[in-house]
């Protein structure tokens, strides 16, 4: 093994759950395709909330990997979470049992954890007292247990934690995986992120923030990043899990890769819990910081999976930021946000994004930005309105954003 | 989460779909003599469910100790019917 100065971060393995469909190759066909993932609530929740409609995962049962006996003790997040790190494990040719998984560790996290499961439990005792809670409502909830499950079905030994960072959840674990790998602690990681809040409070909660957009008339054109008549984000469910793998133990085994991660950046704006900072500072400092990290130029960058969620002031913070760290570099990067399309998948966004960015290395496509008919004033990006489009891509940078001011970019490179 | 088919049918009946539903199991697999623990393979999380649903199901409180002592279906159904009749 190589010392840790230059042991690099390889991905070999993608698994995902998504609006867009069951698994990596169904949500990135959506995503080339140009489709919006969003639909109307079940009708008991429709009825109630002021926001009819979501980014939800359909027909789960024919992927859930777990019995129905066994489904009912954990929230659908931490389910999610399983059957993507099942397929993310399968892609990468990893089988329980496997040596370097048994050593393995797992860091998937969630923006909010087993809201559902939380709801339906204080309902119980409400009606029925404390008798009424059921055993399965704290370790089918608490965040950390989607990467608890998970372990525990691919027999990974090794560590094992969420880390929390609202929609900055999936990169923040992708970002600590890869320094576990890249300081020797460990030569393979599962990272990622879950999340289910499409829930009667997760809505409503959201709702009352004036977060989310109320285009109920029109659900699939609701998510329209940087478009002057975006009103807000859709919630989005689902799940993004990578295998991150030192690469030359990756190499060794033969695996497939996907691609490097590069460098990483990260800052908080220390500045509001959950508007962005108007000037984009900490956004700026925080793509500078993967761009340095990696030891790239601006002018290396060919595409932006950007964090860019569909609110008023956010997307227009991170465009101003992204035109400032480029200047006047012609070509400008391609800039787009696939939330167009799944809708903002909160804790889990940051790793779906991810793959994304790595499949847009892959196919050497840019993943376009849907519903963008009428850009916002001063946003001067090519945004890929409507259309994927082929590119030479070599560097990608994807960008999340959370709620506290948390920031984090992730720069991924093309292998070759 | 109480189930409405388990509202009608006898003790036995209704005991018996508790614990089918539970676990997922055949009616075949639920036999009188089958001990939960030993037989079925639960766990001591899932005889709280289990316990808790019947409480729910059967309107009475069944204290830890109780709990303990009843481990095969018939233990259930004849603990059920001493707390209902």
């Amino acid at each position: 093994m190589p010392g840790a100065a230059v042991r690099k971060v390889a991905v070999t393995g993608l698994g995902m759950l998504s609006p867009l469909g069951n698994g990596v190759e169904a949500s990135w066909a959506g995503i080339l395709a140009g489709r919006s993932g969003i639909r109307v609530l079940e009708p008991a929740l429709a009825d109630v909330l002021p926001v009819r409609f979501a980014g939800t995962v359909s027909d789960f049962d024919a992927v859930s990997p777990l019995s129905a006996r066994d489904s009912a003790k954990y929230d659908e997040f931490v389910l999610y979470a399983l059957a993507a790190g099942r397929e993310a494990c399968a892609s990468a040719g990893l089988r329980r049992g496997d040596a370097c998984l048994e050593q393995a560790g797992v860091a998937v996290g969630s923006g909010i954890g087993g809201l559902g499961l939380i709801e339906r439990n204080i309902k119980r005792f409400e009606s029925g007292g404390a008798r009424r809670v059921s055993p399965y409502f704290v370790p089918g909830s608490i965040i950390s247990m989607a990467a608890g499950l998970l372990s525990m079905d691919i027999g990974a030994r090794g560590p094992n934690f969420a880390a929390v960072s609202a929609c900055a959840t999936g990169s923040h674990n992708i970002l600590l995986a890869a320094t576990l790998i890249r300081s020797g602690i460990v030569d393979l990681m599962l990272a990622g992120g879950a999340e289910k809040a499409t829930t009667p409070g997760g809505v409503s909660g959201f709702a009352s923030l004036q977060a989310l957009s109320r285009r109920n008339e029109d659900p699939q054109a609701a998510s329209r990043p940087w478009d002057r008549a975006r009103d807000g984000f859709v919630m989005g469910d689902g799940a993004g899990v990578l295998v991150l793998e030192e690469l030359e133990h990756a190499q060794a085994r033969g695996a497939s890769v996907h691609g490097i991660l590069k460098g990483f950046g990260m800052s908080s704006d220390a500045y509001h819990s959950t508007a962005p900072e108007p000037n984009g500072r900490e956004i700026l400092r925080c793509m500078e910081n993967a761009l340095r990290e990696g030891g790239v130029t601006p002018e290396q960058v060919d595409y932006i999976n950007a964090h860019a969620t569909s609110t008023p002031l956010g997307d227009k913070v991170e465009c101003q930021a992204i035109q400032k760290l480029f200047g006047n570099q012609a070509p400008c990067p391609l800039v787009s946000s696939t939330k167009s399309m799944t809708g903002h998948m909160l804790g889990a966004a940051g790793a779906v994004e991810a793959i994304f960015s790595l499949l847009a290395l892959r196919d050497q496509k840019a993943p376009p930005t849907i519903n963008l008919d009428d850009p916002e004033p001063g946003c001067d990006l090519d945004f890929v309105a409507h259309e994927a489009r082929a590119l030479d891509i070599d560097l990608v940078l994807s960008n999340s954003f959370g709620f506290g001011g948390t920031n984090v970019s992730l720069l991924f490179q093309r292998f070759s | 989460m109480s189930q409405d088919n388990s509202q009608t049918g006898s003790i036995e009946e209704r005991v018996k779909k508790i614990i089918m539903e539970k676990l997922e199991v055949a009616e075949e697999e639920v036999t009188s003599e089958s001990s939960l623990r030993d037989d079925m393979g639960v766990d001591s999380l899932e005889i709280t469910d289990i316990v808790m649903e019947l409480e729910e199901v059967f309107d009475i409180e069944i204290s830890t100790e109780d709990a303990e002592k009843i481990q095969t279906v018939q233990e259930i159904i004849d603990y059920i019917q001493s707390r209902v009749t």
